[in-house]
Order: structure tokens, then sequence, then C-alpha cells
């Protein structure tokens, strides 16, 4: 296994782990709330693999970290400023379609990102992304054909998915920006260089939503900041305050 | 005198899954191995979803059958590698399925028939079930929605 800064490693699996604490708490919301009962189903599964994932990769973290925190505590007990996720998957669900396109958008990335992970030449990495894969497999099949049923739908919900994509697309590019802990985990072999994916991802994006007659929105602006933990957007603290509230309100409580 | 394996996994084929009772833990294909480390017997479990809150009740259910056997010591090991597959499901536990109203897995991705009437006349609801591992399907003859065990 090859040898990386410990720091950097732990940077790096909160931004794994954040990225599906943040977004599966998100798609739970919606718990009880979808427009149809088959869809609430789908969401709260959906919801529940993230949950699951994240277990794993903050777990790990704390592991190496070696500090004692386990993926509870860097859960629940983190502030703002320590997440470390792409302000993507912060964003508010808005409506089902909104919702809908964040999760086809992640998705495309995440599968993308687990897939090279799994050959990770860290062990524990590579046996979580093996895992977490088979169930990112079923969550992008149904993120992605239910964004072309909208889109290719009624003048109404192509026009509200159109909306979402002109909304959400700007956050694309920070999924696939890197930075010294990224270039750090490609030279040791434990994750891909982000920037290798930037190609396939298009391409299966883009086939998906010209199927689904949407047009990828013009500009090369980017909004970035999370997954440095530079600048969160104002959203994440507000879903921080209903997610942690319990742990906050009374300080180790368990079931 | 310490139990052999063979008996240990007779045991534990008794162990329903929580979810999903007309088939056992063994069935499931969780657990992958049974090792006797001194006095303490080490059981290798291997969850199907991460998420799936079946997985500590699973753990809990393992110990407790293997306490009231006698076992004093047992330490239930979380192995996720490799990950579980649904080819793991024992023939017994995919005919049990199929009993029981549930379509077994199949590799071309979708059930063979429909549990009740047998037509092989059905179309998906939704790649999502009433559990992670399932997935809604529909009869067309009968019109019974059914669930389908998902091929992971
Ligand atoms: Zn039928």
């Amino acid at each position: 296994m090859a040898q990386v800064d410990q720091a950097q490693l732990f940077e790096f699996l909160c931004r794994m782990g954040d990225n599906t604490l943040v977004l599966g708490h998100r798609v739970s919301e919606w718990c009880g709330l979808a427009p149809v009962l088959e869809e609430d189903i789908a969401l709260a599964n959906t919801a529940l693999d993230l949950i699951g994932q994240t277990q794993m990769w903050l777990g790990l973290a704390g592991e190496v970290e070696g500090k004692g925190r386990s993926a509870d505590d860097l859960a629940m007990l983190r502030d703002v400023w320590d997440f470390r996720n792409v302000l993507l998957v912060e964003q508010p669900n808005g409506d089902f379609g909104q919702t809908m396109m964040r999760q086809f958008l992640f998705d495309a990335w995440h599968l993308a990102v687990l897939t090279a992970l799994a050959e990770s030449s860290n062990d524990r990495i590579a046996a979580i992304a093996a895992k977490a894969v088979k169930e990112v497999q079923y969550h992008v099949e149904r993120s992605g054909d239910t964004v072309i049923g909208l889109g290719d739908g009624t003048s109404e919900s192509h026009q509200r998915m159109q909306k979402a994509l002109n909304l959400l697309w700007p956050y694309v590019g920070e999924m696939f920006v890197t930075d010294a802990v990224d270039d750090a985990m490609a030279k040791a072999g434990i994750a891909p260089d982000l920037a290798t994916l930037r190609a396939a991802f298009d391409t299966h994006v883009g086939g998906i939503l010209t199927e689904a007659t949407l047009t990828i929105p013009d500009g090369k602006f980017t909004h970035k900041g999370g997954k440095t933990g530079f600048q969160h957007s104002e959203h994440l603290g507000h879903m921080l305050t209903q997610m942690q509230w319990l742990q906050r309100a009374y300080p180790g409580a368990t079931w | 005198m310490k139990p052999a394996a063979e008996e240990i996994w007779d045991w534990l084929d008794a162990v329903p899954d929580p979810e999903i009772p007309v088939i056992s833990v063994v069935d499931l294909g969780i657990v992958r191995e049974v090792n006797w480390d001194g006095d303490t017997l080490e059981v290798a479990v291997t969850p199907t979803y991460s998420g799936c809150p079946a997985t500590s009740v699973i753990s809990m259910d393992i110990e407790t059958a293997l306490h009231d056997r006698g076992i004093r010591d047992v330490r239930i090991k979380t192995q996720i590698s490799p990950p579980w597959t649904t080819d793991w499901l024992s023939e017994k536990g995919r005919a049990k399925l199929m009993d029981y109203g549930i379509a077994p897995p199949r590799a071309a991705g979708g059930p063979d028939c429909c549990p009740r009437c047998k037509s092989t006349n059905v179309t998906r609801i939704s790649q999502f079930g009433s559990t992670p591992c399932k997935a809604q399907w529909r009869c067309a003859d009968c019109l019974e929605p059914f669930d389908y065990f998902k091929c992971i």
C-alpha cells in the first residue's frame, strides 16, 4: 500500500463521506412527502444506501484520524466549516424534478468515481467502493430514467426539468476540480485523477439529457468551495440544524 | 467440547432473516465463515446493503441463537469484501422466496414469472421496494403487484 499523508487521506475520506451524508439527509427529507408511494419508497431507499455508505467512509476517516472519533461523531458533532461535501448535494430539494436532476448529476459522477475507487491501492477503500458501486448502479438507472421521463414528458414537466438543469449545472464543475489532496491521492494510486473522468461523464450525462430533450446551459461558471470547506452555501447550516438537532440538544443520547 | 463447524452451520440455518422470515441467514448467504479462535466462535457476516437496518438485528439474532446453544463467547466480524451478491442465495432459499410470493433474483434483471399465477407477462413498477433488497413488479394477468428480489 502506497504511503500517503494521513491528514490528506482523512480529508479525502471526509469528502466521500460528507457527499453521501449530506445528499442522504437531503433525500430523506422527502420521506412521506413524495408525489407517489413508489417514488417515496425509492427515495427513502436511496437515502438509506447513502447513509449506509457514509457509515463506512466516515468510520474509516475516524480510524485514519486516530483521535477516537466515530462516524457518528463526525456526522453529528462537526460544524458547517468542517464539512467537505460538494455544493451540489447541499442544495435544497426544490420540487421533485429538481431533486431528481440533482440526484442524476451526482449519481453519474458517483458511479464513475466508485468504479475507479474499486481498484484503489488502499484495500479498505477498494472494498467500500466495490460495495457501494452496486447500489449506485441502481440509483443512476432510476435517476436517469426519471430525468428522461420528466424532461421528455409534458410541457410543464419539461419546463421544470430545464429550469432545474439551468440551476444545478453550474455546480457540476466542482465535482471535477482538483487540489493538493486529490493530487496526493492520485499519485498514491488511492483515487483516480478526477479530470480523467470528465469526458466519460459528459458523454453519459449528455446522452441522457439529449434523450430527455433538455439543453445544457451555456457558460463555464462553476460554484465551488464546498469540498475544500472554503465556503459552503447558506443552505448547509440550515440543514445541519435539523440533522444534528438531537445530538446537540441531548449530547450523547443513544437508542 | 466445542461443537463442530458443520453443526454450527445447521444451527445458523435455523436463524430467520428478520425481514423475510421464510429464509434463514444462511440461505441469504450473509454468513461467510464460522471459525473457532480459542474458545471464541468467530462468525463472519457480510451485509446485504450498506444501509440495511436489518444487519445489526441479524448480528444480534446470530449471537442470541449461539448463546442459546451454549456457546458463550461469540464474536461477529463484519466483512464487506468481497461484497455480498445475490449469487450467494441458496437454492433452498430461492424456492422458499417463490413460495412466499417474492420472485427470486435472476441475472436477466427481472423475475422469471409472477409468484402467484406463474404468468410471464410481468412489468416493473419501480427499481425499489419495501426493503433495500427488493423491487416492485406487477403481473399483467392476475393484476397483483409483487416483490422481486433484486440481483446485485
Ligand atoms: Zn400473476
